[in-house]
Protein backbone atom coordinates (compact mmCIF):
# COMPACT_ATOMS: atom_id res chain seq x y z
CA UNK A 1 0.00 0.00 0.00
CA UNK A 2 1.56 3.59 -1.24
CA UNK A 3 0.09 6.24 0.86
CA UNK A 4 -1.09 9.25 0.14
CA UNK A 5 -3.61 7.80 -1.82
CA UNK A 6 -4.10 10.81 -4.00
CA UNK A 7 -7.75 10.45 -3.61
CA UNK A 8 -9.01 14.11 -4.89
CA UNK A 9 -12.34 13.76 -6.14
CA UNK A 10 -15.82 15.65 -5.01
CA UNK A 11 -16.90 13.15 -2.92
CA UNK A 12 -13.33 13.33 -0.98
CA UNK A 13 -13.63 16.82 -0.76
CA UNK A 14 -16.89 16.62 0.68
CA UNK A 15 -16.47 13.98 3.60
CA UNK A 16 -12.76 15.58 4.31
CA UNK A 17 -14.97 18.81 4.03
CA UNK A 18 -18.10 17.44 6.20
CA UNK A 19 -15.50 16.28 9.45
CA UNK A 20 -14.12 19.68 9.54
CA UNK A 21 -17.06 21.62 9.67
CA UNK A 22 -18.78 19.32 12.13
CA UNK A 23 -15.44 19.77 14.28
CA UNK A 24 -14.82 23.21 13.61
CA UNK A 25 -18.96 23.92 14.73
CA UNK A 26 -18.50 21.58 17.03
CA UNK A 27 -15.58 22.89 18.58
CA UNK A 28 -16.92 26.50 19.00
CA UNK A 29 -15.07 28.10 15.91
CA UNK A 30 -17.83 29.45 13.98
CA UNK A 31 -18.38 32.16 16.23
CA UNK A 32 -16.78 35.55 15.86
CA UNK A 33 -17.20 36.47 19.18
CA UNK A 34 -14.88 33.69 20.20
CA UNK A 35 -12.67 34.32 17.87
CA UNK A 36 -11.96 37.94 18.45
CA UNK A 37 -12.28 37.40 22.30
CA UNK A 38 -8.89 34.55 21.63
CA UNK A 39 -7.46 37.57 19.61
CA UNK A 40 -7.52 39.71 23.38
CA UNK A 41 -6.40 35.99 25.14
CA UNK A 42 -9.31 36.39 26.97
CA UNK A 43 -10.42 32.61 25.36
CA UNK A 44 -8.12 29.93 24.88
CA UNK A 45 -10.69 27.38 22.74
CA UNK A 46 -8.71 28.42 19.93
CA UNK A 47 -5.43 28.49 21.06
CA UNK A 48 -6.28 24.69 22.32
CA UNK A 49 -7.97 23.57 19.43
CA UNK A 50 -5.89 25.12 16.90
CA UNK A 51 -2.12 23.69 18.34
CA UNK A 52 -3.65 20.31 19.56
CA UNK A 53 -5.06 19.65 16.05
CA UNK A 54 -1.46 20.56 14.86
CA UNK A 55 0.50 18.34 16.79
CA UNK A 56 -1.71 15.18 16.97
CA UNK A 57 -1.99 15.67 13.15
CA UNK A 58 1.99 16.55 12.79
CA UNK A 59 2.49 13.69 15.13
CA UNK A 60 0.83 11.51 12.93
CA UNK A 61 2.75 12.24 9.74
CA UNK A 62 5.74 11.62 11.60
CA UNK A 63 4.85 7.82 12.51
CA UNK A 64 3.69 6.84 9.18
CA UNK A 65 6.99 8.26 8.06
CA UNK A 66 8.42 6.66 10.66
CA UNK A 67 6.99 3.16 9.82
CA UNK A 68 7.29 3.64 6.06
CA UNK A 69 4.01 4.55 5.12
CA UNK A 70 4.12 7.29 3.77
CA UNK A 71 6.99 10.58 2.94
CA UNK A 72 6.68 14.24 3.77
CA UNK A 73 7.96 14.63 0.32
CA UNK A 74 5.06 13.40 -0.90
CA UNK A 75 2.55 15.54 0.66
CA UNK A 76 1.99 18.84 0.28
CA UNK A 77 4.79 21.14 2.15
CA UNK A 78 3.92 24.86 1.53
CA UNK A 79 7.46 27.12 0.50
CA UNK A 80 7.89 30.56 2.59
CA UNK A 81 7.61 33.56 1.11
CA UNK A 82 8.86 35.88 4.27
CA UNK A 83 7.29 39.07 3.58
CA UNK A 84 4.41 37.84 1.25
CA UNK A 85 3.78 34.61 3.78
CA UNK A 86 4.12 37.45 7.04
CA UNK A 87 2.00 40.28 5.46
CA UNK A 88 -0.81 37.54 4.07
CA UNK A 89 -1.14 36.67 7.21
CA UNK A 90 -0.97 39.60 9.21
CA UNK A 91 -3.80 40.90 6.48
CA UNK A 92 -6.08 37.55 7.81
CA UNK A 93 -4.76 38.56 11.15
CA UNK A 94 -6.45 41.83 10.90
CA UNK A 95 -9.58 40.54 9.04
CA UNK A 96 -10.33 37.80 12.15
CA UNK A 97 -9.69 40.85 14.27
CA UNK A 98 -12.47 43.39 12.65
CA UNK A 99 -14.43 41.21 11.24
CA UNK A 100 -14.46 37.94 13.60
CA UNK A 101 -13.74 35.53 11.11
CA UNK A 102 -11.11 33.82 8.87
CA UNK A 103 -11.92 32.41 5.49
CA UNK A 104 -13.67 29.06 7.10
CA UNK A 105 -14.83 29.93 9.87
CA UNK A 106 -16.77 32.33 7.77
CA UNK A 107 -18.41 29.41 6.05
CA UNK A 108 -19.03 27.81 9.73
CA UNK A 109 -20.53 31.00 11.27
CA UNK A 110 -22.84 31.56 7.97
CA UNK A 111 -23.78 27.71 8.46
CA UNK A 112 -25.13 28.46 11.68
CA UNK A 113 -27.69 31.35 10.23
CA UNK A 114 -24.62 34.28 11.13
CA UNK A 115 -25.32 36.67 8.18
CA UNK A 116 -22.28 38.49 9.39
CA UNK A 117 -20.67 35.08 8.02
CA UNK A 118 -22.21 34.96 4.45
CA UNK A 119 -21.16 38.77 4.37
CA UNK A 120 -18.03 38.14 4.96
CA UNK A 121 -17.10 35.86 2.80
CA UNK A 122 -18.97 37.34 -0.20
CA UNK A 123 -16.36 40.16 1.09
CA UNK A 124 -13.48 37.91 0.90
CA UNK A 125 -14.45 37.25 -3.03
CA UNK A 126 -14.30 41.07 -3.44
CA UNK A 127 -10.98 41.32 -1.66
CA UNK A 128 -9.49 38.32 -4.11
CA UNK A 129 -11.07 40.08 -7.06
CA UNK A 130 -9.21 43.30 -5.72
CA UNK A 131 -5.87 41.12 -5.28
CA UNK A 132 -5.89 40.21 -9.11
CA UNK A 133 -6.63 43.45 -10.38
CA UNK A 134 -3.25 45.02 -9.12
CA UNK A 135 -1.61 41.05 -9.12
CA UNK A 136 0.97 42.52 -11.94
CA UNK A 137 2.87 45.47 -10.24
CA UNK A 138 3.14 43.74 -6.83
CA UNK A 139 4.54 40.34 -8.15
CA UNK A 140 7.52 41.30 -7.03
CA UNK A 141 7.11 41.32 -3.78
CA UNK A 142 4.99 38.15 -3.33
CA UNK A 143 7.80 36.23 -4.53
CA UNK A 144 10.31 38.47 -2.18
CA UNK A 145 12.81 36.61 0.31
CA UNK A 146 11.94 33.32 -0.93
CA UNK A 147 12.72 30.55 1.49
CA UNK A 148 13.93 27.24 0.32
CA UNK A 149 11.35 24.65 -0.95
CA UNK A 150 8.90 23.42 0.80
CA UNK A 151 11.17 23.76 3.88
CA UNK A 152 10.08 22.44 7.43
CA UNK A 153 11.31 23.81 10.68
CA UNK A 154 13.38 21.22 11.63
CA UNK A 155 15.73 21.54 8.70
CA UNK A 156 15.35 24.87 9.91
CA UNK A 157 16.86 24.79 13.27
CA UNK A 158 18.47 21.82 12.66
CA UNK A 159 16.79 19.57 15.32
CA UNK A 160 14.69 16.48 14.87
CA UNK A 161 11.01 16.58 13.98
CA UNK A 162 10.00 14.72 17.34
CA UNK A 163 11.73 17.34 19.43
CA UNK A 164 9.80 20.27 17.93
CA UNK A 165 6.31 18.38 18.07
CA UNK A 166 7.67 17.62 21.78
CA UNK A 167 8.25 21.38 22.47
CA UNK A 168 4.55 22.56 21.09
CA UNK A 169 3.11 19.30 23.55
CA UNK A 170 4.99 21.30 26.25
CA UNK A 171 3.55 24.99 24.83
CA UNK A 172 -0.09 23.42 24.82
CA UNK A 173 0.38 21.95 28.81
CA UNK A 174 1.76 25.33 29.71
CA UNK A 175 -0.85 27.11 28.18
CA UNK A 176 -3.62 24.82 29.66
CA UNK A 177 -2.04 25.09 33.02
CA UNK A 178 -2.30 29.10 33.30
CA UNK A 179 -5.74 29.16 32.21
CA UNK A 180 -6.60 25.99 34.22
CA UNK A 181 -9.18 27.39 36.07
CA UNK A 182 -11.46 28.24 33.00
CA UNK A 183 -11.23 28.46 28.88
CA UNK A 184 -12.75 32.16 29.10
CA UNK A 185 -12.78 35.45 30.87
CA UNK A 186 -15.49 35.25 32.66
CA UNK A 187 -16.84 39.07 31.62
CA UNK A 188 -16.70 36.88 28.25
CA UNK A 189 -19.83 36.28 27.26
CA UNK A 190 -19.99 34.23 23.83
CA UNK A 191 -23.73 32.48 22.91
CA UNK A 192 -22.73 29.69 20.82
CA UNK B 1 -34.93 23.30 21.26
CA UNK B 2 -32.27 22.02 23.73
CA UNK B 3 -28.83 23.63 22.92
CA UNK B 4 -25.99 21.34 23.72
CA UNK B 5 -22.74 22.79 24.60
CA UNK B 6 -19.36 23.03 23.04
CA UNK B 7 -17.13 20.29 23.01
CA UNK B 8 -13.95 20.56 25.12
CA UNK B 9 -11.18 22.16 23.50
CA UNK B 10 -8.36 19.22 23.56
CA UNK B 11 -11.63 16.76 22.60
CA UNK B 12 -12.07 19.27 19.34
CA UNK B 13 -8.38 19.49 18.61
CA UNK B 14 -7.36 15.76 18.94
CA UNK B 15 -10.59 14.74 16.21
CA UNK B 16 -9.17 17.95 14.33
CA UNK B 17 -5.60 16.34 14.38
CA UNK B 18 -6.93 13.05 13.34
CA UNK B 19 -9.48 14.38 10.36
CA UNK B 20 -6.66 16.40 9.07
CA UNK B 21 -4.00 13.67 8.80
CA UNK B 22 -7.09 11.18 7.04
CA UNK B 23 -6.99 14.13 4.54
CA UNK B 24 -3.46 14.42 4.25
CA UNK B 25 -2.99 10.54 3.73
CA UNK B 26 -6.33 10.41 1.09
CA UNK B 27 -5.56 13.14 -0.52
CA UNK B 28 -1.44 14.64 -0.02
CA UNK B 29 -2.85 17.57 0.96
CA UNK B 30 -4.13 19.21 3.67
CA UNK B 31 -7.30 20.99 5.00
CA UNK B 32 -7.86 24.33 3.06
CA UNK B 33 -10.91 27.22 2.71
CA UNK B 34 -9.93 30.19 0.86
CA UNK B 35 -9.50 28.45 -2.40
CA UNK B 36 -12.90 28.29 -2.93
CA UNK B 37 -13.77 32.53 -2.81
CA UNK B 38 -11.44 32.76 -5.07
CA UNK B 39 -12.52 29.86 -7.59
CA UNK B 40 -15.88 31.27 -6.99
CA UNK B 41 -14.04 35.25 -7.79
CA UNK B 42 -12.41 33.96 -10.89
CA UNK B 43 -16.00 32.63 -12.38
CA UNK B 44 -18.34 35.66 -11.23
CA UNK B 45 -15.38 38.14 -12.84
CA UNK B 46 -15.25 35.62 -15.67
CA UNK B 47 -19.25 35.96 -16.31
CA UNK B 48 -18.83 40.24 -15.82
CA UNK B 49 -15.88 40.39 -18.01
CA UNK B 50 -14.58 37.75 -19.82
CA UNK B 51 -11.93 39.15 -21.97
CA UNK B 52 -10.24 41.08 -18.91
CA UNK B 53 -10.59 38.04 -16.57
CA UNK B 54 -8.64 35.57 -19.46
CA UNK B 55 -6.09 38.19 -20.02
CA UNK B 56 -5.47 38.88 -15.80
CA UNK B 57 -2.33 37.04 -14.96
CA UNK B 58 -3.89 35.50 -11.73
CA UNK B 59 -7.38 34.70 -12.41
CA UNK B 60 -6.71 34.10 -16.00
CA UNK B 61 -5.61 30.01 -16.51
CA UNK B 62 -8.19 29.56 -14.00
CA UNK B 63 -11.09 30.04 -16.83
CA UNK B 64 -8.83 29.03 -19.45
CA UNK B 65 -10.38 27.04 -22.61
CA UNK B 66 -13.75 26.44 -20.74
CA UNK B 67 -11.94 25.33 -17.28
CA UNK B 68 -14.19 25.62 -14.27
CA UNK B 69 -12.55 25.97 -11.08
CA UNK B 70 -15.71 25.18 -9.39
CA UNK B 71 -14.88 21.79 -9.88
CA UNK B 72 -11.97 21.40 -7.85
CA UNK B 73 -11.13 19.16 -4.27
CA UNK B 74 -11.06 22.64 -2.38
CA UNK B 75 -14.42 23.68 -3.56
CA UNK B 76 -16.06 20.43 -2.75
CA UNK B 77 -14.26 20.96 0.70
CA UNK B 78 -15.75 24.18 1.62
CA UNK B 79 -19.43 22.75 0.76
CA UNK B 80 -18.30 19.98 2.21
CA UNK B 81 -17.51 22.67 5.73
CA UNK B 82 -20.67 24.17 4.84
CA UNK B 83 -23.39 20.88 5.22
CA UNK B 84 -20.89 19.49 7.76
CA UNK B 85 -20.98 22.61 10.02
CA UNK B 86 -25.29 23.42 9.36
CA UNK B 87 -25.77 19.45 10.33
CA UNK B 88 -23.58 20.12 13.45
CA UNK B 89 -25.38 23.90 14.26
CA UNK B 90 -28.87 21.91 13.82
CA UNK B 91 -28.18 18.46 15.99
CA UNK B 92 -26.62 20.89 18.46
CA UNK B 93 -29.79 23.47 18.75
CA UNK B 94 -27.88 26.83 17.29
CA UNK B 95 -28.89 26.87 14.25
CA UNK B 96 -30.71 30.39 13.86
CA UNK B 97 -30.66 33.03 11.48
CA UNK B 98 -29.13 36.69 13.27
CA UNK B 99 -26.17 39.35 12.95
CA UNK B 100 -23.47 38.51 15.07
CA UNK B 101 -20.54 41.32 16.17
CA UNK B 102 -19.60 44.25 18.23
CA UNK B 103 -22.82 44.80 20.98
CA UNK B 104 -21.99 48.55 20.37
CA UNK B 105 -22.84 48.67 17.16
CA UNK B 106 -26.32 48.37 14.77
CA UNK B 107 -26.43 45.57 12.52
CA UNK B 108 -25.82 47.69 9.50
CA UNK B 109 -22.34 48.49 10.97
CA UNK B 110 -21.89 44.65 11.57
CA UNK B 111 -22.47 44.35 8.11
CA UNK B 112 -20.50 46.71 6.95
CA UNK B 113 -17.65 46.07 8.73
CA UNK B 114 -17.47 41.90 8.49
CA UNK B 115 -17.92 43.15 4.64
CA UNK B 116 -14.53 45.30 4.97
CA UNK B 117 -13.15 42.92 7.15
CA UNK B 118 -13.65 39.83 4.53
CA UNK B 119 -12.00 42.24 1.75
CA UNK B 120 -9.02 41.96 3.81
CA UNK B 121 -8.86 38.60 4.67
CA UNK B 122 -9.73 37.00 1.01
CA UNK B 123 -7.18 39.73 -0.08
CA UNK B 124 -4.59 38.84 2.37
CA UNK B 125 -5.29 34.82 1.98
CA UNK B 126 -4.29 35.44 -1.61
CA UNK B 127 -1.12 37.50 -0.68
CA UNK B 128 0.20 34.90 1.58
CA UNK B 129 -1.02 31.69 -0.72
CA UNK B 130 -3.28 30.21 1.53
CA UNK B 131 -5.57 31.37 4.89
CA UNK B 132 -5.39 30.38 8.61
CA UNK B 133 -6.80 26.61 7.69
CA UNK B 134 -4.36 25.98 4.26
CA UNK B 135 -1.21 27.60 5.91
CA UNK B 136 -1.70 28.27 9.56
CA UNK B 137 -3.42 24.77 10.43
CA UNK B 138 -2.27 22.26 7.15
CA UNK B 139 0.76 23.68 7.12
CA UNK B 140 2.26 23.84 10.03
CA UNK B 141 1.28 20.35 10.85
CA UNK B 142 3.77 19.29 8.41
CA UNK B 143 5.95 21.41 9.91
CA UNK B 144 6.84 23.49 7.22
CA UNK B 145 8.10 26.94 7.87
CA UNK B 146 5.64 28.95 6.05
CA UNK B 147 2.58 27.94 8.37
CA UNK B 148 4.74 29.20 11.18
CA UNK B 149 5.14 32.85 9.95
CA UNK B 150 1.84 33.05 8.94
CA UNK B 151 0.98 32.24 11.81
CA UNK B 152 3.47 34.82 13.59
CA UNK B 153 1.57 37.53 11.43
CA UNK B 154 -2.02 36.52 12.18
CA UNK B 155 -1.77 36.64 15.45
CA UNK B 156 0.33 39.76 15.86
CA UNK B 157 -2.06 41.58 13.65
CA UNK B 158 -4.88 39.98 14.72
CA UNK B 159 -4.17 40.70 18.69
CA UNK B 160 -3.65 44.06 17.23
CA UNK B 161 -6.70 44.69 15.66
CA UNK B 162 -8.48 42.61 18.62
CA UNK B 163 -7.06 45.21 21.39
CA UNK B 164 -7.57 48.34 19.64
CA UNK B 165 -11.31 47.26 19.01
CA UNK B 166 -12.13 45.83 22.11
CA UNK B 167 -14.04 48.64 23.46
CA UNK B 168 -16.79 47.78 20.51
CA UNK B 169 -17.01 44.75 22.31
CA UNK B 170 -18.15 45.63 25.87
Amino acid sequence: MTLPLGWNGPLSGLICGALFGIILQRGGLGNGCRLVAALRLQDSTVFNVMMTAIVVAGSGLYVLELAGLLQLSDVFVPTTYFWATLLGGALVGAGMGLGGYCPGTSVVGAAGGRIDGIVFFIGMIVGVMVFAGIYDPITPLLGAAAGPQAQTLDALFGIPAWLILAIMAGIIVGVGWFTRRGHADPSIVCAD
Amino acid sequence: MKQRPIWNSYVAGVALGFALLLTFVLTAHGLGASGAPTAIAAVVSNAVAPAATQSNDYLGWMVAEGADPLNSWIVWEVIGVLLGALAAAWWSGHLRLRVEGPPRITNGGRLALAAGAGLLSGFGARVSAGCTSGLGLSGSATLATAGFVFLIGFFGAGMITGLLTRRMWR
